[in-house]
């Protein structure tokens, strides 16, 4: 997929977290700030970046504030924000396909 | 993935727990209060503007994870929305144990979603007919459509009432005896029961209301119903207790189950249990009293 | 060298005879030589002892470079004092290379840190530590090794010398002329003085800071006039809405009020609870809560607690007002119902920390304890415990009377939710070790409950009762499963602060933190 706007999904409650993603020439720019960082911070990465390669996403700004989100919710908020971008979030989502 | 065992149509339902699907520290664990099913809500609970936000949530949880023995139900939205059909979907997808139809008003809005769940189920490749379905009944027509509503599909397992949308229809509002509800409950029980599924009562909302609530169970379990929609785990304890058998009646359950075992072993129909005379009439409801007297630690031996 | 713990203490830290901690009452039967405090006479009558700013109190006492200030945390998040006190001495006397001795420390004191940074604090002492203070300490800014004491560390460590305080300063809600000082009567009261107490016996100086004057003489005292050196009268010690909360409610969550039916659950399942059982639990969610659950089960026996000590909050006044308690002894009070309660409502007494948990003494409350209810940030498989450092590795917590009660109970229970956001509380190794594993006993979490192998009578105790528990590995696994596995958090080699365990060995280090990159 492409990340045609800027779209965010989540919140910055407890247990949860807040992803931006914004349209970019080239690469995957990601910036994470977690309140889990120091024992954390490595698989929030990888959990991010492999739910944006399932997505096919190869290029976008990604900003994540995670607040302590288990990586079921931040699979969760990195797809809605990427389907909120390209206005495909409402139906039709490939359950089982590449969201799984 | 976690996979679900299948549903099962008719099984213990004394505790609902309506849980807001949108809020992960909410349902990443709802099961450990020990309700015997948790209703993830996609409907009220969740913003117009989140509901393609909480559906990912949702797929997420329910395919993560392990909520153990506890039945999973998802509150979906009503058909007068743009949300129910997708919410159909990812339910299935997610495996999900059933769903529970908002604003049900007749046998077609139960015939409408059964089709969407079963056109999910060979779209995601699940089993046909796995998933279980209820209805809420929220408005004077859906109460006096329930036994239709209550037969209209082999998925049904129950029917529950929506007591905050229901007084609104009717211009009353909670009153402590029920006699604001009476006729809807009784209406609604005795569909349920004529239909052969189970009945649940509305939440009660008033947390601090300790005395009003115990009223309210005992009166719901004197009426007949299986269980209670709840919205606060604290809730759960009092519904289990008022619920559970007393040791007598699990003594004689007991005795008719296995005097029954016993004489079906050597082909008599009638039998006596404690000088009375029992029939395999008798059978389906001792064996749900033992199903319940487990469930409350009450019964250990292994007739259920 | 390895503690008793499998902690690895350097070799530097132990010269001068320091030990390692060798496990739990190691130094009983020991003898100790307690110090003595040089203090000045007062021979001639003297009408008052009153200056007129901190400034003069400082000079009156001789205060000079590299000098030990004491403070107690009674005024806690409210607390003025201590500001006031480093302030005067840094700034208006330039004083410099001073060391803080404090029964803890927290948010309210984020000036010190500044102190810290620009090197006029030099040392830090104390039994907890938050805020900027934390962050600067675990960075390596404190220019010694910062000391951790428990509760009843501190004033072991007070009587045996191991600490000299130089000057004591009494933040005193009241005080006469003369010095005769209490927790209640004025504005910002704060109930129990229990932690000042030692400090004023043991102190070359001791200067009361009042923000309330009352008249010869204040009675009955709790730092007596015979250990003041000087009054200085100020607008405010403290700010009364952060000294005392309005009142410690027992929490409404369903997993905190889950778990503290469990730990009611399994006290009463053990032979400790009987009439005239002894009890302290703290005032987290479901600590507190365990006070409900248990009054339940002392109706249903007929049994009612013989006495209840600790930081004393409202659940603890009232079961005292229903006649459910026989005595409450107070070292530190959460509310103001405790605030108000204390030395007013019979048998509600005061105690010194010493009294309350110093275990080179010789008959402290701790130690007759059967039940202590405890909260924790993180417990490892060993039963150690973290209540100490944030899973940043920044000092943010208080040992407080934790690992104390902990030594001293029959029964030590932890409650805690098995994870707190991504947080495993159960976890394979703890941070800072702040209460050894061979002190705790049950551990309860809203996933199961574990007890601890050292303790087959209550693993039999509990399954008497049919209460179900699990291994604290299987806890720890179920957690792992939940948030996944955490990685080690990363620190530098220097040592910024050393934990002492409560007889004074060494329990664990503190090192400087690394800053993350991912």
């Amino acid at each position: 997929m492409q990340i045609e706007k800027n779209a965010m999904a989540g919140t910055l409650e407890s247990s949860d977290a807040m992803v931006t993603v914004e349209p970019a020439e080239t690469g995957i720019e990601l910036e994470i700030s977690s309140s889990v960082m120091n024992q954390y911070g490595r698989q929030i990465k990888a959990t991010v970046l492999e739910t944006l390669e399932r997505l096919e996403v190869t290029s976008g700004k990604v900003t994540v504030v995670d607040k302590g989100a288990l990586d079921c919710t931040l699979k969760a908020r990195v797809e809605c924000a990427v389907f909120r971008s390209c206005e495909k979030s409402a139906a039709g989502i490939p359950w089982g396909g590449v969201i799984k | 993935m976690i996979k679900r065992p299948t549903p099962e149509r008719f099984r213990l339902r004394r505790t609902m727990m309506f849980m807001n699907a949108q809020k992960p520290g909410l349902i990443k664990d709802a099961y450990i209060y020990g309700c015997d099913s948790i209703m993830l809500d996609l409907e009220d609970a969740v913003a117009e503007n989140q509901k393609d936000a909480a559906r990912f949530s949702l797929y997420h949880a329910l395919t993560t994870i392990d909520y153990g023995k506890t039945e999973v139900i998802v509150r979906i939205n009503g058909l007068d929305t743009p949300h129910w059909q997708e919410d159909i979907r990812v339910c299935v997808a997610g495996g999900a144990d059933g769903i529970r139809i908002a604003k049900c008003e007749s046998a077609q809005d139960v015939k409408t979603v059964e089709a969407a769940v079963e056109a999910a189920e060979k779209e995601f490749g699940v089993e046909v007919g796995r998933t279980l379905l209820m209805a809420a009944l929220e408005s004077p027509k859906g109460v006096l459509n329930a036994y239709e509503i209550c037969s209209a599909s082999d998925r049904m397992f129950g029917v529950a009432i929506s007591g905050g949308d229901f007084r609104k229809c009717m211009q009353t509002k909670f009153d402590p005896s029920g006699i604001d509800m009476l006729v809807a409950r009784g209406q609604m029980l005795m569909a349920a029961r004529a239909a052969g599924i189970q009945c649940f009562d509305t939440v009660f909302t008033d947390l601090d209301d300790n005395e009003g609530f115990e009223a309210e169970v005992r009166q719901n379990k004197a009426m007949g119903f299986d269980g209670k929609s709840l919205i606060n785990p604290k809730q759960i304890r009092l519904v289990h207790e008022v619920f559970a058998p007393t040791e007598k009646e699990v003594l004689q359950a007991e005795a008719m189950v296995s005097a029954f075992r016993e004489a079906a072993a050597q082909g008599i129909g009638v039998f006596t249990v404690n000088g009375k005379m029992v029939d395999v009439a008798f059978i389906p409801g001792a064996e749900r009293t033992l199903k319940l007297a487990k469930a409350c630690g009450m019964y250990e031996g292994d007739l259920v | 060298m390895k503690n008793a713990v499998g902690r690895e203490i350097p070799d530097f830290l132990l010269e001068g005879g320091k030990e390692v901690y060798q496990g739990k009452n190691y130094m009983d039967g020991k003898y100790v030589q307690k110090a003595t405090p040089k203090t000045r006479r007062y021979e001639k009558p003297q009408e008052s002892k009153i200056v007129e700013t901190i400034k003069d109190a400082l000079i009156a006492c001789g205060a000079r470079d590299g000098m030990t200030f004491s403070f107690h945390h009674h005024l806690r998040e409210g607390d003025f004092v201590v500001n006031m006190v480093m302030k005067a001495a840094i700034e208006e006397l330039g004083l410099k290379d001073l060391t803080i001795a404090a029964s803890s420390l927290g948010a309210a004191h984020d000036l010190i840190a500044d102190y810290i940074e620009e090197g006029k604090v030099i040392g830090i002492q104390t039994s907890g530590i938050r805020g900027r203070m934390g962050q600067v300490v675990s960075e390596g800014k404190l220019k010694t090794t910062a000391i951790i004491r428990s509760h009843g560390g501190r004033p072991r460590a007070i009587e045996a010398g191991e600490v000299h305080i130089d000057i004591a300063f009494v933040g005193a809600p009241t005080s006469d002329c003369v010095g005769n000082s209490r927790g209640i009567g004025g504005k910002s009261n704060c109930g129990s003085l229990g932690y000042a107490m030692t400090d004023a016996k043991f102190a070359d100086h001791v200067v009361v800071i009042t923000d309330c004057l009352v008249d010869f003489p204040n009675m009955p005292a709790s730092v007596e006039a015979i250990d003041v050196d000087a009054v200085v009268v100020v607008d405010s010690i403290g700010n009364p809405k952060k000294i005392a909360s309005a009142a410690a409610r027992i929490s409404q969550n369903p997993r905190d009020l889950m778990m503290a039916e469990n730990v009611a659950k399994v006290i009463a399942s053990t032979p400790y609870f009987r009439d005239g059982f002894s009890f302290q639990t703290g005032v987290g969610g479901p600590s507190l809560a365990a006070n409900l659950f248990l009054e339940k089960y002392m109706d249903e026996r007929g049994i009612k607690m013989g006495w209840a000590i600790g930081g004393i909050c409202k659940p603890m006044v009232e079961l005292l007002k229903k006649g459910k308690i026989g005595k409450v002894i107070d070292v530190q009070d959460f509310d103001l119902d405790a605030v108000n309660s204390i030395n007013q409502t019979p048998n509600h007494f005061e105690m010194s920390a010493s009294q309350y948990a110093n275990p080179a003494n010789k008959g402290a409350f701790v130690n007759k304890l059967d039940f202590v209810v405890l909260a924790a940030l993180e417990i490892d498989t060993g039963f150690n415990v973290n209540v100490l450092t944030g899973s940043d590795g920044v000092l943010r917590g208080a040992p407080g009377g934790h690992p104390d009660t902990a030594a001293g109970s029959k029964v030590c229970i932890i409650v805690t939710p098995l994870v707190r956001g991504r947080m495993a509380t159960v976890c394979e190794k703890v941070v800072t070790v702040t209460t050894p594993g061979d002190c705790v006993d049950v551990l309860v979490t809203d996933y199961g409950i574990a007890v601890n192998p050292l303790r087959p009578d209550l693993i039999k105790c509990l399954d008497d009762a049919g209460i179900e528990h699990v291994s604290i590995e299987s806890l720890k696994e179920k957690a792992y499963s939940i948030v996944g596995r955490p990685d080690d958090v990363q620190f530098e080699d220097k040592v910024v602060a050393i934990l002492e365990a409560r007889d004074g060995t060494i329990l664990d280090v503190i090192r400087q933190i690394k800053p993350y990159t991912l």
